[in-house]
């Protein structure tokens, strides 16, 4: 106990010194909550739009006002036909164009259907997919419009509509922060747990340390402790600073229990501690060591449900999933801070990270042991 | 010197390879250093120097044989072993973030002891690098991180100083300062090993053992040694050095011919060859031809071409 405390005050003498990642550590959290939530933003605004109208009608004419009007779309083309519309996507100038044929109105009126041509640039996919679904949804809106219209014929009868309004819960504005901040505060405390503490132990092995450290009499699991719990002791500092600075700048207040949260995070570091030092184990040089975890974050971000929800994903990317213990920690911090889970929510997700504590450890402890 | 019979270290038949048996590092090593002596390991680089001396101070696995520290075996006893020896390996591997001080109370504390209870080991050493106490490690000179490094071996006031080249890449005055130093613990009745490529400082070891290609050469005193070189050394100077050894090398009287320096060292397999023989041979009017003591390298030349 006596040799971890003396182990643990050289370990906290050497971050305090190091001022780099001292200040990485502190800034880190700040700088990526304030640019990334703004930049990682879903809302696709200033789609270029072309606009080809063959029929020249009101109705056209109304649709095309329409969409002129909402908040995504900017008009930037008109043209006659579809040749003189092309070259524009081509060149990436426009993201989208609507071709009204003739008759539009005639059909619509006649006929009671008319058909519409959207083509999209699918270069920049989501631009794309969510430009076609904001003009489905305009072109729906006018439908309906137009059936409101009919429907004050009193010859007409009445015809039976469902109209669907939703209610965002747990996020009522449906703001994109909310829910990405608590996402983010996650990846950063795996990467105090996983990247600090590995590169940490590789350093000693890079400068010859640890060679000076195994002919004194302190123990191996000492020596482990003695690096894991300066970085334990960060990776809990770094969630309750991006706790405030996430309450500062985007006034979130955790709905659910702080203690929670924070038990959660506790044995999730431990699991990501372990990580790190199994990466540490097999890694001579610190440039392998960032490599790896590089490599690893990768895996931890795409397929934790950060930005892309894991229902989404195909069935072996759900598999994946499964032993990414980011992903459980990513979906409970969003439990717990927007809707305010409590602990028998998230008790499955506890046993998950668990589990990955105890095999992560088990096996940095074993392959530590195969080393001299 | 306070050197008894008592075995401080002895190392019976070692073996090590690396990767799988392809590189041979030490081949059937055995030799014993006495309590309280300066044993020199003496080759050159890749010789199997640090290796052994791994294994001595269990940081390394042998493949076969055993070694024993005051009676503890390097395998099993690791632990006691730890507890009595001061390891020095080749590169400085203190914490360079960490002051002079720091380090020294750091190491201080993990063996359980404090800087003034053993000060009187260090006390020489230390005042040297003390005015600087609050600097960090990484900033020093070469100099003084092998002192301060020689400071945090010797503080928990080990039986046994393991030291791999401690005064590679350092000036020659703070090379001779390193070694009084050892001479005076020495005195203490700390018991020396010591690898070291340079020749000069194998005498000042009690007794050295050449090793080569993970092959011990020979132990003695570094005076019977030298004693026992047996042949008559000449030293030949000249204009081209290397055009005359080239012919010297060609030549049936030649047993060998190595270059030293300025010189040649130069054996006959002839005894009764004069200086006059020589200059006959070579034919050139700036040669100069003196019989000359043999050094410790020149020893360690011929032992190698046998």
């Amino acid at each position: 106990m006596r040799t971890i405390l003396f182990l643990l005050e050289k370990e906290f003498a050497q971050i305090f010194r190091n001022k780099a990642i001292l200040r990485l550590i502190f800034i880190m959290p700040i700088v990526q909550l304030i640019m990334l939530p703004l930049a990682a933003d879903y809302e696709v605004k200033n789609i270029n739009c072309s606009i080809i109208d063959h029929d020249h009608s009101p109705y056209s004419r109304r649709l095309i006002g329409q969409i002129e009007a909402s908040t995504y779309f900017k008009l930037v083309d008109y043209q006659q036909n579809i040749e003189g519309a092309m070259p524009k996507l081509e060149k990436d100038k426009s993201d989208i164009i609507l071709e009204i044929p003739q008759n539009f109105e005639k059909d619509l009126i006649k006929e009671e259907k008319a058909t519409l041509l959207i083509a999209v640039n699918a270069v920049n996919g989501v631009k794309g997919n969510l430009g076609a679904a904001y003009a489905s949804g305009i072109i729906r809106t006018f439908n309906q419009n137009i059936r409101m219209d009919w429907m004050t014929f009193p010859k007409m009868n009445p015809i039976p509509e469902i109209r669907i309004s939703s209610i965002p819960w747990y996020n009522k504005m449906m703001s994109y922060k909310i829910f990405m901040v608590p996402g983010i505060l996650v990846i950063l405390v795996t990467m105090v747990g996983s990247f600090l503490s590995s590169l940490n132990i590789v350093h000693e092995k890079e400068a010859g340390t640890i060679e000076q450290i195994n002919v004194t009499p302190i123990r191996k699991h000492h020596f482990i402790l003695g690096k894991l719990i300066p970085f334990w002791i960060l990776g809990i500092v770094v969630l309750g600073l991006g706790l405030i600075v996430s309450y500062i700048i985007y006034g979130i207040v955790p709905v659910g229990s702080l203690f929670l949260l924070f038990s959660f995070a506790a044995v999730y570091l431990i699991g990501t501690l372990g990580l790190g030092l199994l990466i540490s184990n097999y890694a001579d040089t610190q440039q392998q060591a960032m490599f790896f975890s590089f490599l690893l974050m990768m895996v931890f971000i795409l397929l934790g449900g950060l930005y892309t929800p894991i229902e989404s994903m195909p069935e072996w990317a759900k598999v994946i999933t499964k032993f990414n213990p980011a992903a459980y920690f990513i979906e409970v911090i969003r439990m717990i801070v927007l809707k305010g889970s409590g602990l028998k929510d998230i008790l499955p997700h506890f046993f998950a990270i668990g589990c990955f504590a105890v095999v992560f450890n088990l096996l940095a402890i074993w392959s530590y042991r195969k080393q001299i | 010197m306070v050197m008894s019979d008592f075995k401080a270290i002895e190392v019976k038949n070692i073996s090590k390879n690396y990767d799988k048996g392809k590189i041979v590092a030490l081949d059937n090593i055995s030799f014993d250093v006495k309590k309280g002596e300066l044993f020199g390991l003496v080759g050159p680089d890749g010789a199997g120097k640090t290796t052994l001396l791994r294994i001595i101070a269990t940081l390394l696995l042998q493949d076969s044989g055993e070694a024993k520290l005051d009676n503890f075996d390097c395998v099993a006893d690791f632990k006691a072993i730890r507890q009595r020896i001061g390891y020095m390996p080749g590169r400085f591997s203190l914490y360079q973030d960490l002051t002079i001080e720091e380090n020294l109370n750091f190491f201080a504390t993990i063996f359980n002891t404090t800087i003034e209870e053993n000060y009187h080991l260090i006390k020489d050493i230390y005042v040297q690098i003390e005015p600087f106490k609050h600097r960090r490690a990484g900033k020093l000179s070469g100099g003084m991180k092998q002192k301060l490094a020689l400071c945090c071996a010797l503080i928990h006031k080990p039986s046994v100083l393991i030291l791999d080249e401690p005064t590679t890449g350092v000036d020659p005055v703070s090379r001779k300062e390193f070694w009084d130093m050892l001479g005076r613990l020495q005195h203490d009745g700390i018991t020396i090993i010591v690898s070291t490529p340079y020749m000069d400082e194998a005498n000042l070891c009690d007794r050295i053992a050449f090793i080569h290609h993970g092959k011990l050469l020979t132990i003695n005193t570094p005076q019977n040694i030298i004693d026992s070189f047996g042949n008559v050394l000449w030293s030949i100077s000249g204009d081209n050095l290397f055009s005359l050894m080239t012919k010297l090398r060609a030549w049936q009287n030649t047993k060998s011919c190595f270059s030293f320096g300025e010189n040649l060292h130069f054996v006959s397999i002839n005894a009764q060859i004069t200086p006059q023989d020589i200059m006959h041979y070579l034919k050139d009017d700036s040669v100069q031809v003196s019989k000359i003591v043999p050094s410790i390298e020149d020893c360690f030349m011929s032992f190698m071409q046998n």
